[in-house]
């Protein structure tokens, strides 16, 4: 194992797809000669050149669409976006034609492109660049999306999604990159899309937390343990397709279930989580699931307002206690 | 300063506003056509009896399916391309086989000019499994990739930079291919054609882009949707430009000829201007109150099939009798596709869950 931050992560990942395949190719502002916003592209400029590493317009509907029509016409893009809250103004491209081009022409067209960019909310930053589109997008059928939460979930995962041949949104966050983690140095690491991990183990209480929320589940975890509460941690890691028989797995041995997501509260993850396991484990439970999310509100300016909004390790301990009766 | 009466301001569109007698005027100033004949243009007279077959089986493919429509045989939205045809034909004449063609939703003809026969036609227009998109896009996505032809777009714009991005697949690959985009003149005043633009010409993409202004987006006169002319789109983003008369095939062809050979040589993006008009509504269901009669029948005066015959007869290329023998042809060829379409089996149930994802066994939410 070697530790890496998650943008050391994410580059190598770039980078080992970049050398074995010809046809992959990134894009996005500021990747080449700026190195990337956020340093995720670091040296693949000099690496690989004007071709391959290709600085953008401060135009994500255009530059996304060129990257549908490069992926239809044969090549692998990895379209960066600064932040998926911009990727809104390209969401007709990832909507409308990513995920509908290949159904609508009865599958004479392959779609083999990658978005990618930091997700959700990084502090004070206001309404507008403060959302999470994970569950958004994997609203729609005819995308894969992907939100880790460790660098060596990133690495493996972002790898399968260079490769995968369906579109594929690879979700980051920016205030995860400088995060460090042991990354696995096996040669050519892949993780299968669509495959959760169990992060912590425990017997109490099951807390299904991915991306950055998997870091307040921990810290939350830790707190609990004090408190003689066992908490088990699956992080699904790829929200869609979904590992239901992981999280299903868990509650049968648990029999109660937390569910924490950064998105907010109207058919987002967390409630999709809690319908599927009403259906799959309804016999199981020994208490309603509870969900920590945002408040159905804007992200705010203030310090005080904005740690209001942001879930934090104390929801997931006051739902947890809920779940246990606790409380 | 005397106070502004309330009436004065409305925000009727005016757009490039040329007035005649107090009224906008409507449709679209066709240039002149070539005056080069067909041995000067490199083109044979095969070559013009091609181009007369493929303009006529356009022509009556639609007509036919406007029956068939009226008669309540397949449902969806339908956009004819009658009067257009000429666009179509010369274009793809002009261009490499292997160059790549990416179009709207008013796709027939362009997808029947690329090869999807009337057969596979007609039956995606019935949603039949034999179509050429298996039943599953419609009369918007006619789509034949094999051949270069990558499709009819529904969304106004959104496949202007997927042809952008078709251009830039080539550039990459170096393949010498070039792509050719195309759209209504509706599409003009979306942000997705001013990014490519900027885009294509930032990274000398080898695309053409033309834009086959009819006159109407839907119901709303190019002159009252866009300020300046549409061709000077291009001045901003300091593209070459020409506008062509869309009603002649010889002047599409030699545009198309001239400017495929200067886009594939320089590798520097172009945008045309193709001056056209539909002859029917912008869908089935458009009752046409935003122009006249008299308007219709002017342009219908320039028929690009009716030309092309003049030229055939008057040229001695074809007799009154070999003309009808192509027509009774495409007619047959064309009554054939609707018993087709008729007869074929509509996809199977299965088939719903078919051609979302390229695995074997993709995961489906449920």
């Amino acid at each position: 194992m070697a530790e890496l931050q998650f943008r050391e992560a994410i580059r190598e990942a770039i980078d080992e797809e970049m050398a074995r395949e010809e046809k992959v190719f990134i894009m996005g502002e500021e990747v080449a000669e700026y190195n990337g916003a956020y340093k995720a592209t670091e040296g693949l400029l000099d690496k690989y050149g004007y071709k391959r590493v290709i600085d953008t317009p401060i135009s994500e509907l255009g530059f996304a669409g060129i990257g549908v029509g490069a992926a239809m016409n044969g090549l692998r893009p990895i379209v960066e976006f600064m932040t998926f809250n911009f990727a809104v103004l390209a969401a007709d491209q990832i909507i409308n034609h990513a995920s509908k081009a290949g159904y609508m022409t009865g599958g004479q067209i392959s779609m083999p492109i990658v978005f990618r960019g930091p997700n959700a909310s990084a502090g004070q930053l206001g309404a507008t660049h403060s959302v999470a589109y994970d569950s958004m997008y994997a609203h729609f059928p005819g995308l894969k999306v992907i939100y880790t939460s460790e660098p060596d979930d990133a690495k493996g995962l972002l790898k399968s999604a260079i490769r995968d041949d369906n579109p594929v949104l690879f979700m980051e966050s920016e205030q995860m990159y400088g995060m460090k983690g042991e990354v696995s140095e096996e040669e050519d690491y892949i993780i299968p899309i669509g495959k959760g991990k169990i992060k912590r183990e425990g017997s109490d209480v099951t807390v299904v937390a991915h991306g950055k929320m998997y870091h307040v589940a921990k810290q939350a975890a830790a707190q609990l343990e004090k408190d003689g509460v066992d908490v088990e941690i699956i992080d699904p890691r790829t929200v869609k397709p979904l590992d239901l028989p992981l999280i299903v797995e868990s509650i049968k041995k648990t029999n109660r279930c937390v569910v924490v997501d950064e998105a907010h509260p109207f058919a987002g993850f967390a409630a999709e989580i809690g319908f599927l396991i009403q259906r799959e484990a309804f016999d199981y439970l020994d208490a309603p699931v509870q969900r920590v999310t945002l408040p159905d509100v804007n992200a705010p300016f203030a310090k005080n307002l904005f740690d209001a909004w942001l879930p934090d390790a104390k929801q997931v301990i006051d739902a947890v206690n809920q779940v246990t009766y606790r409380n | 300063m005397a106070k502004k009466k309330k009436d004065d301001i409305n925000f009727a569109p005016r757009g490039i506003g040329d007035e005649k007698d107090g009224a906008v005027q409507k449709g679209v100033d066709l240039p002149n056509p070539t005056k080069k004949k067909h041995k000067s243009l490199g083109l044979s007279e095969d070559d013009l009896k091609a181009m007369y077959e493929q303009m006529y089986l356009q022509r009556r493919f639609e007509e036919r399916a406007m029956q068939q429509y009226q008669k309540g045989k397949f449902g969806g939205f339908l956009h004819l391309y009658i009067g257009q045809e000429a666009i179509s034909t010369g274009t793809v004449f002009a261009l490499n086989d292997d160059d790549d063609i990416i179009t709207a939703y008013r796709d027939h003809g362009w997808g029947l000019c690329r090869g999807i026969t009337a057969n596979e036609g007609m039956a995606e227009l019935f949603g039949k499994k034999t179509g050429c998109s298996k039943g599953k896009g419609g009369s918007m996505h006619f789509a034949k990739t094999e051949n270069h032809f990558w499709g009819g777009y529904g969304i106004v714009g959104g496949h202007i930079p997927i042809g952008g991005g078709l251009a830039f697949a080539n550039k990459y690959n170096q393949n010498g291919r070039i792509s050719a985009t195309f759209f209504g003149d509706g599409a003009v005043d979306q942000g997705a054609l001013h990014e490519t633009f900027n885009i294509a010409n930032l990274w000398k993409l080898p695309a053409i882009f033309a834009v086959e202004n009819n006159g109407y987006s839907m119901g709303t006169a190019a002159r009252r949707h866009t300020v300046t002319e549409i061709v000077d789109r291009a001045k901003a983003y300091g593209m070459k430009s020409k506008v062509v008369n869309g009603m002649d095939v010889f002047s599409v062809y030699e545009a198309m000829k001239e400017v495929s050979k200067e886009v594939r040589e320089s590798s520097e993006p172009y945008f045309l201007e193709i001056r056209t008009y539909r002859y029917r509504g912008h869908s089935m269901s458009d009752p046409q109150k935003y122009r006249t009669k008299e308007e219709l029948e002017t342009y219908q005066k320039n028929d690009p099939i009716e030309r092309l015959k003049s030229y055939l007869l008057d040229e001695k290329i074809l007799k009154e009798d070999e003309i009808q023998e192509i027509e009774e042809k495409v007619e047959q060829e064309v009554l054939d596709a609707v018993e087709f379409a008729d007869n074929s089996d509509f996809p199977d149930e299965e088939a719903l869950y078919d051609d979302m994802f390229t695995e074997d066994e993709p995961y489906f939410h449920n």
